[in-house]
């Protein structure tokens, strides 16, 4: 048997086609969902895809987060359903208070588009198994809003937990606190980023690296192991 | 201009002697005359807005018509070609079943007025243009010219522009994959904003713009109708900009990416459904071009009630909703029983769409609104009876002083030291130095099929998962060749592109191309165009390459001083397996790197000359096209083959210039010999074109050598790949550091 993982689709999403060929490269099936259909097609993991939800009016996801299947994401989520989200879907997340924290506009006022260099913090999470700990990796990154922030004591949470999944090495591109690049919930089974694994799943396109496929491999093991 | 009574048709011919505003819309004495000649009475208020912006220079390219002709006449033979000149954009066969289409267009004016919007709304037509044609966009490229990179007006120009194209594009999801940046003088106060975009569809999906069918409805869908950009194309793109007169400003549209994309994903989806049987995106002249275009086409008439266009501001007259360039709408013309599911569609993408009108089974286009007619005209008037000019032109009486001043008689580098000067002076000057600041602005990942993209040669897209099929496309145009001689200059130019695409194993198959020019009022210039026009349309001939469309662009210029003469050419290409595409940067230490074509002492209009010189004089490098298709063919076998592992074309800054990209992209250094019969400062700045520097692996050496002997194309071994410097043998040498620091650290220095 293979898993079913959903991607959703809002008006002004951009990487959802990318992403159903992710998880299709990592041998899992992948499904359309519809930002007024609160059905999630009895799948196992939902990816919430980068893009322009909405237009990014009134703040990155910040509309997304209101849409109908949203009610059953936010729902299953807490239920212990994986659900990652990625550039976009990560804000989503935040906005939805799946994740804590939030994104700023970043610190250099551009849209920035680069292969960018990650420490991965913790292989443990749903997404992040086929990973090891301390592993660098390269991933693209775009965005216009990507400059993470939280208040004092929630990084200081985030870092004790070991919640801080992914971080920026070498360079900072947008002025992120703590570096951080993506984080995790408390039970490991929500994870959010700013760069594009979705991106990085086969050689020859992109940046010709394929460092971005253990996210769709991890949760295929986990979900066909369960 | 709104009156009372309503200026109906029927009040027109009653009254005569009304005078209207015809000066100010932009048209001439003689071209209101001629209208009214077609009507056999004097046109109403609407009437007039329609022929004023669509015989505007912009919408009837009545300057420029007489000359393009040639694109058609000359054509090549090519199987390849499905739609030509005429449509939205061109479309061309790339085998397997797919067909791809892909324009190049200007939004120089409003780039100007109002940057970020000017270059957002550039991106925005012309992706409309390849939807229009049934195709799914999936790339766009940006050639763009800005006056001198130190200049203050180009910090407030450039940042704006690369702003507009990358919140544009990158909201809808396009990778952007090449394009130019080039800093000219001559560019101040009139910069170039260029833009691509190719599509792809299945060759049953073409779609065309015409209304046939009476009883078939009308649908106007997308954004609502609003007071941006009236007159734009009329008035702003028409005329040269001139201190004395008012501010232009509220003629530059405002875009809406987000309502784009949602057109893109609706328009889709109903073409999938076969729900459209003809189809036109509004861009200049908006309602007036959509309507007559689409009528015109077609074979009936078309009639059209303006009160049931959607707007954003009721307060809108007549003549204002017929004249707005509110962007992100389209028109289309659906069967009645399927209009319920066009519409349905529509509003499962929160589209706002409306039935405003319908194909009628006579020959005119009429217009209403509250309920009388204020449009009745043959719509091929208003399309394609524009005005033809025969502009004078005449060779500009500073032609020879210019191409005898002589380039090759500069004083040159006499020292080894000197030459390590002027190289690190070449890779760090504005137009050599590394545009990474303004391409990482740009998405070029999105939809996953980005093979190459900038500073790759040409960009490339995968376009079939499974076999590899691809596409690949290079901009080029260089305004210094084409001052120097435009007929050479726009051949170059053509060369150039070709070769780019050659050059990462694409097969060439057609061009478009946006001709950027001064005044056509101006015989000098408009000598440049004809010039410029014949050059291009015999070189595309000669190889094969037929003009699929494009675009002109005249009144480039401020006073008396035109832009250089800048025919940008786009060239697409094809390859079979993304797999064999042949990047920039070197691979592997110890590949021997070998230089193929001739190089001669050819420095008119070269960068060296500009960067050390501060010169623009002599003649252009010699063009021999049958030399460039040999070394397409040779470049695209080696890559087919797998004899090279890394390809760059020669242009700008000459060999080395080429030799530094590609060892700073592969963060591997090279050791050069100047070969025999060669100066070191020829060998290294020369721009003789037909030229790539290419590495090969040394189990493929001997093969290599075979296949261009015999050919009989000039292959010298010049190096190797190795270590981490560039060095020139007995000259110089360079660390990648430094290198790296001078080109690399230029553009952020000087915008960041």
């Amino acid at each position: 048997m293979t898993a079913r993982i959903g991607v959703v689709t809002f008006p002004g999403s951009l990487d959802d086609r990318d992403t159903q060929r992710a998880i299709r490269v990592a041998g899992a099936e992948p499904v359309a969902l519809w930002h007024k259909d609160k059905d999630l097609k009895q799948v196992d993991a939902v990816v919430l895809c980068g893009g322009f939800s909405y237009g990014d009016y009134l703040r990155a996801g910040a509309i997304a987060r209101f849409s109908p299947v949203m009610d059953t994401v936010i729902d299953q989520a807490r239920a212990g359903m994986p659900v990652l989200g990625i550039c976009n879907g990560f804000q989503i997340l935040t906005e939805a208070h799946l994740l804590p924290g939030g994104m700023l506009g970043n610190d250099h006022l551009h849209f920035i588009c680069r292969d960018q260099k990650l420490r991965v913090e913790n292989a443990d999470t749903s997404w992040t198994t086929d990973y090891t700990a301390g592993q660098e990796i390269h991933i693209p990154l775009k965005n216009m809003d990507g400059r993470y922030v939280a208040d004092r004591r929630t990084l200081d949470e985030l870092e004790a937990e070991g919640r801080v999944a992914f971080r920026y090495l070498d360079f900072n591109p947008n002025g992120s606190l703590n570096d951080i690049a993506g984080i995790t919930n408390a039970a490991g089974n929500v994870v959010g980023l700013m760069p594009h694994p979705e991106h990085a799943v086969e050689p020859l396109i992109g940046t010709g690296r394929t460092d971005g496929l253990p996210f769709f491999t991890s949760i295929l093991k986990k979900l066909v192991n369960a | 201009m709104s009156k009372t009574p309503l200026d109906t048709v029927e009040h027109a011919a009653a009254t005569p002697d009304v005078e209207l505003p015809w000066a100010e819309l932009g048209l001439k004495k003689d071209e209101y005359e001629r209208v009214v000649e077609i009507l056999g009475r004097r046109p109403t208020g609407a009437e007039l807005a329609m022929y004023s912006v669509m015989w505007s220079e912009h919408c009837s390219y009545k300057s420029s018509k007489v000359h393009l002709r040639q694109f058609g006449e000359k054509a090549p033979e090519s199987d390849a070609l499905l739609v030509g000149i005429g449509e939205n954009a061109g479309v061309v066969d790339v085998g397997q079943g797919y067909a791809v289409t892909f324009k190049v267009e200007s939004h120089n004016h409003p780039s100007y007025v109002e940057p970020y919007q000017g270059a957002a709304t550039g991106v925005g037509g012309i992706v409309r243009d390849i939807i229009a044609m049934g195709a799914r966009p999936v790339a766009v490229v940006d050639p763009l010219r800005f006056g001198a990179a130190d200049h203050p007006d180009t910090k407030r120009v450039l940042p704006g522009v690369v702003a507009g194209i990358g919140g544009y594009g990158n909201c809808l999801g396009l990778p952007n994959i090449g394009g130019e940046v080039v800093f000219d003088a001559c560019y101040q106060g009139n910069p170039l904003v260029n833009a691509g975009a190719i599509g792809v569809m299945r060759h049953e999906d073409i779609h065309l713009a015409k209304a046939s069918g009476a009883g078939n409805k009308v649908i106007l869908y997308g954004a609502r109708t609003g007071g941006d950009g009236i007159g734009g194309a009329s008035i702003l793109a028409s005329e040269t900009f001139d201190d004395a007169k008012p501010s232009k400003r509220p003629a530059v549209q405002v875009g809406d990416p987000f309502q784009e994309k949602l057109l893109i994903e609706c328009t889709l989806e109903a073409f999938a459904e076969k729900l459209v049987v003809g189809i036109q995106d509004l861009g200049a002249a908006g309602l007036s071009c959509a309507t007559s275009e689409l009528a015109s086409n077609g074979s009936g008439g078309m009639r059209v009630t303006l009160d049931d266009v959607p707007l954003r501001d009721s307060t809108l007259s007549p003549e204002e909703i017929l004249m707005s360039e509110s962007q992100e709408r389209m028109c289309a013309v659906v069967e009645p029983e399927k209009v319920d599911r066009f519409l349905e569609i529509c509003d499962k993408w929160d589209v706002i769409a409306t039935v405003i009108g319908e194909v009628t089974d006579g020959d005119r286009l009429e217009i209403y609104w509250h309920g009388g007619k204020i449009v009745d005209v043959d719509p091929r008037t208003v399309a394609h009876d524009g005005p033809v000019y025969e502009r004078p032109y005449a060779r500009p009486s500073w032609q020879d002083e210019l191409q005898a001043d002589d380039a090759n008689k500069l004083p040159r580098p006499g020292t080894g030291e000197e030459l390590k000067d002027q190289v690190l002076k070449l890779v760090g000057s504005p137009n050599q130095a590394s545009k990474q600041w303004i391409t990482q602005q740009y998405d070029h990942f999105v939809q996953g099929n980005t093979v190459l993209a900038q500073p790759e040669d040409s960009g490339m897209i995968r376009i079939d998962e499974a076999s590899g099929l691809g596409v690949a496309i290079a901009t080029d145009g260089n305004g210094r060749y084409a001052k120097l001689d435009p007929y050479a200059g726009a051949q170059l130019a053509l060369a150039e592109a070709y070769r780019n695409v050659a050059t990462t194993g694409a097969k060439p198959l057609a061009v478009s191309d946006c001709l950027n020019f001064g005044s056509p009022e101006d015989p000098a210039v408009m000598w440049q165009f004809a010039e410029a026009v014949r050059g291009l349309a015999d070189g595309c001939r000669q190889l094969g390459t037929p003009v699929t469309g494009g675009n002109v662009s005249l009144y480039n210029q401020t006073g008396e001083a035109a832009i250089h003469p800048t025919p940008v050419v786009a060239v697409l290409g094809v390859i079979d397996d993304v797999a064999r595409r042949t990047p920039v940067a070197f691979q592997e230490d110890g590949q021997l790197l070998y230089l193929l074509g001739d190089t001669r002492e050819e420095f008119g209009g070269s960068a060296w000359s500009q960067v050390v010189h501060d010169h623009l004089g002599g003649l252009p490098p010699k063009v021999d096209l049958e030399r460039e298709r040999l070394l397409a063919e040779i470049l695209i076998s080696a890559s087919r083959d797998g004899m090279i592992d890394s390809a760059h074309d020669l242009s700008d800054g000459g060999l080395v210039q080429a030799v530094v990209e590609s060892a700073l992209l592969g963060g591997k250094g090279a050791r050069l010999v100047v070969p025999d019969g060669l100066d070191a400062f020829t060998f290294l700045f020369s721009e003789s074109a037909g030229r790539a520097v290419v590495a090969v692996p040394r189990s493929e050496e001997v093969r290599f050598n075979d296949m261009c002997g015999a050919r009989g194309l000039p292959a010298t071994r010049v190096g190797v790949v190795d270590g981490d410097t560039v060095e020139v043998q007995g000259e110089f040498a360079l660390t990648l550091a430094e290198l790296r620091e001078a080109h690399e650290g230029t553009i952020p220095a000087l915008l960041g």
